[in-house]
């Protein structure tokens, strides 16, 4: 089986924010929420200016399933971080864990209004029985399923962001840095998946 | 093949040139390592410095949620180390071993009778109020900390027993009822602070209490007025650290409204976790000594209702103060009437 990851090479993404509009569509994700997010770092600042591309990195170990009060994460075949929303409580722990902020919560309840988390499911859908309506409905696409990649990657118009075999989509970075000349950019690989090298 | 001559080529070159020749030769095809084609630009370096800092990374989003701004926050990392490690154990030597030191304390010294025995006489220690600012407290309390305990220990403990749809429900309906039950609990809080805060103030009396064993520890009794030195630490436990508890408990409940980020978010929930656990662990002790610890004890809070001879042993000074006043209010002399 594969072992599913993203990079966002930043000396590529042109911040023109099409991976996030895509993910919204693709999986009609609630206003409000934003599975996908483009942030810019030193903003305006001559050739210091970078934009990444940012969701949930799937990690290797993940710090939302080890502080879930109740278990709802799990770690499908293709290493995809997925959770269940028939579980989840909708406490907020896993935002205050993850590294890259990739929980969201719509409002819904009382006070704080935290509903059910939502985040990116790297197009892989849930734990429902796969391309059913009522995936669809709760958890967005599942174009892993049909054998597609994510489609914030698919559709990047510079190929900044990368979505696939981690093995791969390493293999197609180092070329490029080894064209470029020069290192990495390769946002939050190595918090992610602490026990992958290079990139 | 163009590396294979290449290869035997090194190979005469190593046979002239030596051994370093050979290694030099040799690494030369193993280049293709992305470190050694390239250095990395200044800038792309400095923004790699940042990322290895402790504080969260944060930049600029188009979209209305800034908080989103943030790229990465390695704090994350501490606090669930925290949450799943030391958390616990703080938890658990604080409260295993309170109900350890009690269940220990009960085999050894079992439960304190009456000195005397009842004498059947009763005076009012609590009115109706003060059991009710009481009862409030302490109903809402056990449902937070089992709620709260639940969030803490119920994955590990709970969950294996019940399964992962039952052990949801239960804990959606506790989130439920650990966020409402704040009010209450509050309430009860503040009502207990405004009643009995000027019975509470620390004395020169506590110390000697504490150094005479409190009744607890020894059979002598030193004086006590109203409340004595045990009685206090309780109240100032359970004021402070349950107002504290309350206060960080509403920051959490309405997230991101006080603190603005989710380092702050994560101090909140250690302080809100360690007081919580700390409490229970001080609330454990004072319902064995209100329940089965000492007899006499529960009717205080039970009917309000307490007997003479336990209001003379452990709080000599109040139960004098009580009878001087009933006297005064009846005009009688000492003895002359009964209480009732």
């Amino acid at each position: 089986m594969a072992r599913m990851k993203f990079l966002c090479d930043a000396e590529r993404c042109i911040e023109c924010n099409a991976c996030v509009t895509a993910c919204k569509n693709e999986n009609e994700v609630p206003w409000g929420i934003n599975r996908r997010r483009v942030v810019t770092l030193n903003d305006g600042e001559m050739g210091k200016e970078r934009s990444i591309s940012m969701a949930c990195m799937h990690c290797t170990d993940a710090p939302c399933a080890a502080v879930c009060p109740v278990d709802c994460f799990y770690t499908t075949a293709d290493a995809v971080v997925l959770h269940s929303k028939d579980l989840c409580i909708g406490c907020g722990y896993c935002f205050y864990a993850c590294p890259f902020g990739a929980p969201q919560y719509p409002q819904l309840g009382n006070f704080g209004g935290r509903g059910k988390m939502d985040k990116c499911t790297f197009c892989a859908g849930g734990p429902e029985e796969d391309n059913t309506p009522l995936e669809y409905a709760v958890y967005g696409a599942n174009r892993l399923a049909e054998g597609k990649l994510p489609l914030c990657a698919e559709m990047c118009s510079t190929k900044a962001l990368l979505a696939g075999d981690g093995e791969i989509i390493a293999a197609i970075y180092k070329e490029r840095v080894v064209t470029r000349g020069y290192g990495s950019g390769a946002w939050g690989w190595s918090t992610a998946y602490p026990d992958s090298q290079g990139v | 093949m163009a590396s294979k001559d290449g290869y035997m080529t090194m190979l005469r070159r190593c046979l002239a040139l030596g051994l370093l020749a050979l290694l030099l030769g040799l690494a030369q095809p193993a280049a293709a390592q992305v470190q050694d084609q390239g250095r990395p630009s200044d800038a792309e370096l400095q923004l790699m410095q940042e990322l290895q800092g402790q504080g969260p990374l944060t930049g600029r989003v188009s979209i209305p949620d800034q908080r989103a701004a943030t790229l990465i926050q390695p704090a994350g990392k501490e606090w669930r180390d925290f949450w799943r490690g030391t958390s616990p154990w703080i938890g658990g030597i604080a409260m295993g071993g309170m109900l350890a030191i009690l269940l220990l304390f009960f085999l050894i010294r079992g439960r304190i009778p009456i000195e005397g025995g009842r004498s059947g006489e009763t005076i009012t220690r609590f009115n109706g109020l003060d059991r009710f600012a009481h009862w409030l407290t302490a109903t809402s309390f056990i449902v937070l900390a089992i709620t709260g305990l639940n969030i803490a220990f119920g994955r590990d403990l709970l969950l294996p027993l019940i399964g992962p749809e039952a052990f949801s429900a239960f804990s959606d309906a506790g989130k439920v009822a650990h966020n409402f039950l704040s009010f209450p609990f509050t309430l009860g809080i503040l009502l207990m602070l405004v009643l009995w805060v000027r019975d509470n103030i620390p004395s020169r009396l506590d110390l000697e209490w504490l150094a005479a064993g409190g009744g607890i520890i020894g059979h002598g009794h030193a004086h006590a007025g109203r409340f004595n030195g045990g009685q206090k630490a309780i109240f100032w436990s359970v004021v402070l650290m349950g107002g504290a508890i309350a206060a960080t408990g509403y920051v959490l409940m309405f997230p991101f409204t006080v603190v603005a980020d989710v380092g702050g978010m994560q101090t909140t929930q250690m302080v809100h976790s360690v007081l919580s656990m700390l409490l229970v662990a001080v609330i454990l002790a004072h319902i064995y000594i209100g329940s089965i610890g000492m007899e006499g004890a529960f009717d205080a809070m039970g009917s309000g209702e307490v007997d003479l001879n336990w209001a003379e042993a452990h709080h000599d000074l109040w139960a004098e103060e009580i009878r001087a006043r009933e006297q005064r209010a009846t005009g009688e002399a000492p003895g002359a009437v009964p209480a009732e």
